[in-house]
């Protein structure tokens, strides 16, 4: 999973072209850690669709809060730099992979 | 997939679960912790402990950690799963997780609980937009702005002086009146004492709105009906915990807020060799000191369950003679009396038939198992299963020969 901070969020999520998850993080949240391994297996099923990237929010609060992120855990989904889903709360593995076969199909 | 059997499988790895796994691995138990996240549950994502006693103070995941590695130092194991579900008739019982299914001789349960979630407007939709029910998370997105906390217990009242520490101000909303909040008052005192928390009392939020992400909530006085609109970056909800314990519905017993309910002097479920500890049972004190004192009950009880029924399986089930298992009580005069012809019968018998004696008040379980109502009662087994049951009146040595000698 491609690890994003402030110098390549718009480089690689909001200029790409294709579908990029974005998983918003951070070290002191224990859902996040939960769910984050799951979010990198998937990555490894899905990543020949789809981007798969995880954005610390500590190293780029800005960035986040400028994607109106303001709580975690956030699975956000882009295409063509423009957020087309959005998964939060309480988010289990198995909603992401419903979501991921949603966009894609 | 793997086909151990463990002694002892502990769903959840908070203060409970990890202290049960303390217990039973260090008295030697094949002892496995199932656990979807982090160890520590809620105090993982509590930020100051300090009535852990020993320890003067301690954050909750450093807490967590040393829990942990104490537990793994005496041998329990501890495996990255997500229960689903489980299998609890018989002895060796089933756990049905996204990755696989364990088995163990018992359970421990110890799924904690989550944050309730109110249900006002704007709630649901404003999640991890503003809305947060966890302080040490989201704390980072709040500096330089304004943030209110619903609630007034301990934990909305200790995670309101942690919010401080980033938010420009921090608003604390309480339905009571003024000057009174359920936090204890050690905590509640030095909330007070902080310049940085504002107060809004007799008051509740009624909606939560902005765009796109949270910018203002409506605080609606409960005592005028009156409503006020009030700008704000972030509101933090804590106003309760409700059990995770959804997937034991209709297996468990539980309250009608889905609090387990156990026996609280072993914490015994209603399912045999299946114990509930820690928050998700029902109980008067939520603490991490309460849940670690369940843990520790709970996987010494099931220790006697598993040496109990392996004893009494070994010892009656599966031998090959007819057994006679004597239920007593050394404290009942008539059960004492009794046992002079209960031995006179094994005297004619030999080695073709076996006497168990078990002792009631030590192993109400297994007794009640075969309904004995009262004591001395009798009940032959032959290969594994209870034939005849013998009360005190018929209790005699011509009695009990002759049955026997008709299993012969």
């Amino acid at each position: 999973m491609l690890a994003l901070d402030k110098t390549n969020f718009n480089s690689e999520v909001l200029e790409a072209d294709g579908w990029v998850l974005v998983d918003f993080w951070s070290p002191k949240c224990e859902p996040c850690k939960e769910l984050k391994p799951h979010v990198e297996k998937l990555g490894e099923k899905y990543g020949e669709q789809m981007k798969f990237c995880g954005l610390d929010i500590t190293k780029a609060r800005r960035v986040a809060i400028g994607q109106k992120v303001m709580g975690l855990p956030v699975v956000a989904f882009y295409l063509g730099g423009e957020k087309k889903a959005e998964l939060t709360g309480e988010i289990t593995p198995e909603a992401v992979e419903a979501k991921i076969n949603e966009l894609l199909s | 997939m793997s086909t151990k059997i463990y002694d002892v499988a502990i769903i959840g790895g908070g203060p409970g679960g990890l202290t049960a796994a303390l217990y039973a691995s260090r008295s030697k138990l094949a002892t496995v912790i199932l656990e979807k996240g982090q160890a520590g549950g809620q105090l993982a994502t509590t930020e100051e402990i300090e009535n852990w006693p020993g320890t003067i103070h301690s954050t909750g995941p450093e807490l967590s950690a040393k829990m942990l590695e104490h537990a793994q130092k005496f041998g329990a194991e501890s495996i990255r799963e997500d229960v689903i579900g489980i299998e609890a008739d018989g002895f060796i019982k089933t756990i049905k997780g996204r990755n696989g299914e364990y088995k163990a001789k018992s359970i421990i349960v110890s799924t904690g609980a989550e944050p309730r979630i109110l249900g006002i407007p704007g709630e649901r939709e404003f999640r991890g937009k503003g809305v947060s029910y966890c302080a040490t998370c989201d704390a980072d997105f709040y500096e330089e702005l304004d943030v209110v906390v619903l609630g007034n217990g301990d934990a909305a009242v200790e995670e309101a002086m942690y919010l401080t520490k980033f938010a420009e101000t921090v608003t604390v909303v309480v339905i009571h009146e003024e000057g009174k909040v359920d936090a204890t008052p050690v905590v509640a005192e030095r909330a007070f004492k902080n310049k940085n928390i504002k107060w809004i009392w007799n008051s509740t939020i009624s909606e939560i709105g902005g765009d796109g992400i949270v910018e203002w909530v409506k605080v609606k006085n409960i005592n005028t009906g009156e409503v006020t609109d009030m700008a704000t970056n972030g509101v933090f909800v804590f106003v309760g915990t409700v059990p995770r314990t959804k997937i034991f519905e209709g297996v468990l017993e539980m309250d009608d807020r889905g609090y387990l309910i156990v026996d609280p002097q072993t914490m015994a479920s209603n399912k045999d060799g299946v114990y509930v500890v820690g928050d998700c049972r029902q109980k008067y004190l939520r603490q991490v000191v309460t849940a670690a004192g369940d843990g520790a009950t709970a996987a010494t009880v099931a220790e006697k369950y598993i040496h109990e029924e392996e004893n009494f399986a070994e010892d009656v089930l599966e031998v090959d003679v007819p057994v006679l298992v004597a239920f007593w009580s050394p404290t009942s005069e008539a059960s004492m009396k009794s046992m002079p012809a209960i031995e006179g019968a094994i005297e004619q018998l030999g080695d073709s038939v076996k006497l168990v004696k078990i002792d009631t008040y030590r192993n109400q379980r297994i007794s009640n198992r075969y309904n004995i109502t009262s004591i001395p009662t009798v009940v032959l087994f032959n290969k594994g299963q209870a034939i005849d049951t013998v009360k005190a009146a018929e209790i005699s040595t011509d009695n009990l020969v002759s049955k026997a000698k008709a299993l012969l």
